[in-house]
């Protein structure tokens, strides 16, 4: 589903964020990809969705080469795809509803249909009652599950999550953790960059470490 | 109905909705667009009025034909009869001196000034009434000047071409004010948009990184910029024709004495129409280059 081979990835000014990344992931995966800050984690995630284009190496996901694929095509591979942002990146001029909203406005759907779809998003996150709030009135926590109701109301077939529980009290890292799994009990491919090693035991998955962007045996 | 559609519709009312939410702004840009395009519009309005009476006074050409005081009965007879023959003449008139100085008596502030007079000035005329143009009739101009015992030959026409070229002149001018300001109504609302652009930044970077196309994104400013260009339309139709009452107001009482119906007269619902399109032409054009420039300097990290 996800495959990196020979994946270098340098930015301009000689920084080396990865050098030589191959690995796999097969589709229903749950990986945690750790490591220190700076050590290629988020640079990683970011390939992707094709936010970052690897410098050599190909990435492969779904079959689709991201380093040879065309602007216009982007998006179409994005909607597939759930992405959880470490600053989370919600939009504070609108509702919680709205935000939710707004990846199902790309694709045309009616607005029924989209309105029953972000409020199943919201139900699954437990924020169904907070839908009229506007985000900057919910806790960390709840802040978070947001994102996640954003990223998977398009009912991706991967999710890819930068720091979820970065900024979470640990009963709130906890919650979010479990959505996490139970998504990846549907069949959704996770991947969670985190350097919170605790979580990391808890859920008992594969764990890719990097080490200054090669990975760690 | 379609998603195609479906999107368009639902473009459309979010720009309404953005345009109302914002009604101080709007109203500036709309006002700002309104002003210079009523400029143009307003000095278009004036030269089709004059042209038209232009066109009204050249409707009915006349030349008239001043004899020499020494022209005799015989003179006059033949004469009339060169006139007769001549191509292009609808009616020949004769008008004596005699009639010509009881036709001044007539009127009020001449009588006085004639009856001091020991003799009649006047001189025998001829109005010769064209059937085609006033070119038609200037063509005969040196003929009639050729005839034996013709003073002067004096052609109605000739205010009315002048006329003609000081519109033909305002034409000019008016589209160089329309050009420019045509330029002007793009860069206020390249402005516009850029300033738009900036305002949804984050949503523009978020909703790049969850799906949405390039069109997507773009769609919502053509659509400011078309709509707000056609209001801009509207607001410079509003503008022209209140200006336009304001001003036949004042014709009225400049035009009642002589019994003259003249009324400036307001475009009709086609050039309406054509404005608005232009208008939001010229908006969209403005939105276009706005999103094409702003647009790609938002690409998320």
């Amino acid at each position: 589903m996800i495959s990196f081979s020979q994946v270098r990835k340098s930015y301009r000014g000689g920084h080396e964020a990865l050098a030589e990344l191959s690995f796999s992931i097969d589709a229903g995966e749950l990986v945690f990809i750790t490591g220190r800050s700076g050590a290629g984690k988020s640079t990683l995630l970011k390939l992707i969705p094709a936010i970052e284009r690897p410098t050599s190496g190909t990435v492969l996901v779904n079959g689709q080469n991201i380093g040879s694929m065309r602007r216009p095509a982007i998006p179409y591979l994005r909607r597939n795809l759930g992405l959880i942002f470490q600053d989370q990146k919600l939009l504070y001029d609108r509702s919680v509803f709205d935000n939710v909203v707004l990846p199902l406005a790309f694709t045309g759907q009616a607005h029924r249909e989209a309105a029953r779809r972000a409020r199943a998003a919201l139900d699954k996150v437990g924020l169904l009652a907070r839908e009229r709030a506007n985000p900057v009135t919910l806790s960390g926590g709840e802040q978070q599950r947001l994102c996640i109701a954003r990223a998977v109301v398009n009912r991706p077939g991967i999710l890819l999550a930068d720091e979820p529980t970065a900024s979470l009290d640990s009963a709130s890292a906890a919650e979010v953790m479990e959505m996490f799994r139970s998504f990846n009990q549907v069949g959704v491919t996770v991947l969670i960059a985190t350097h919170d090693e605790a979580l990391i035991e808890r859920l008992n998955a594969r764990v890719l470490t990097l080490k200054q962007g090669r990975l760690e045996a | 109905m379609n998603a195609w559609l479906r999107q368009h519709a639902q473009t459309f009312m979010s720009t309404r909705a953005r345009l109302a939410g914002n009604p101080l702004a709007t109203l500036l840009n709309v006002t700002v667009i309104g002003v210079a395009l009523a400029l143009p519009l307003g000095g278009y309005m004036l030269l089709r009025n004059l042209a038209s009476v232009a066109r009204q006074a050249t409707g009915n050409p006349q030349v008239s034909l001043f004899l020499a005081p020494e022209a005799g009965k015989a003179d006059i007879a033949a004469i009339e009869a060169k006139l007769k023959q001549l191509p292009g003449v609808r009616a020949v008139r004769f008008i004596s001196r005699e009639q010509a100085l009881e036709g001044l008596k007539r009127s009020e502030n001449m009588a006085e000034v004639i009856a001091a007079l020991q003799s009649n000035p006047l001189p025998d005329a001829f109005v010769l009434e064209a059937g085609g143009s006033a070119a038609a009739l200037e063509k005969l101009e040196p003929e009639l000047k050729a005839l034996p015992k013709v003073a002067h030959v004096q052609l109605d026409s000739a205010w009315v071409k002048r006329l003609e070229a000081l519109v033909a002149l305002g034409r000019t001018a008016v589209l160089i004010l329309a050009t420019l300001l045509a330029f002007g109504l793009v860069a206020v609302t390249f402005n516009t948009i850029r300033l738009q652009i900036l305002t949804q930044k984050d949503e523009i970077e978020v909703s790049k990184l969850i799906g949405a196309t390039d069109a997507f994104i773009r769609r919502p400013f053509y659509y400011l910029g078309l709509v707000q260009g056609a209001l801009g339309a509207l607001a410079a139709l509003a503008i022209v024709y209140t200006c336009m009452r304001i001003l036949n107001r004042s014709i009225v009482d400049l035009t009642q004495p002589y019994g003259s119906e003249f009324r400036l007269g307001f475009f009709g619902a086609l050039d309406c129409l054509a404005l608005l399109a232009f208008a939001a032409m010229l908006g969209w054009l403005g939105a276009y280059t706005s999103v094409s420039k702003h647009l790609a300097d938002i690409e998320p990290r």
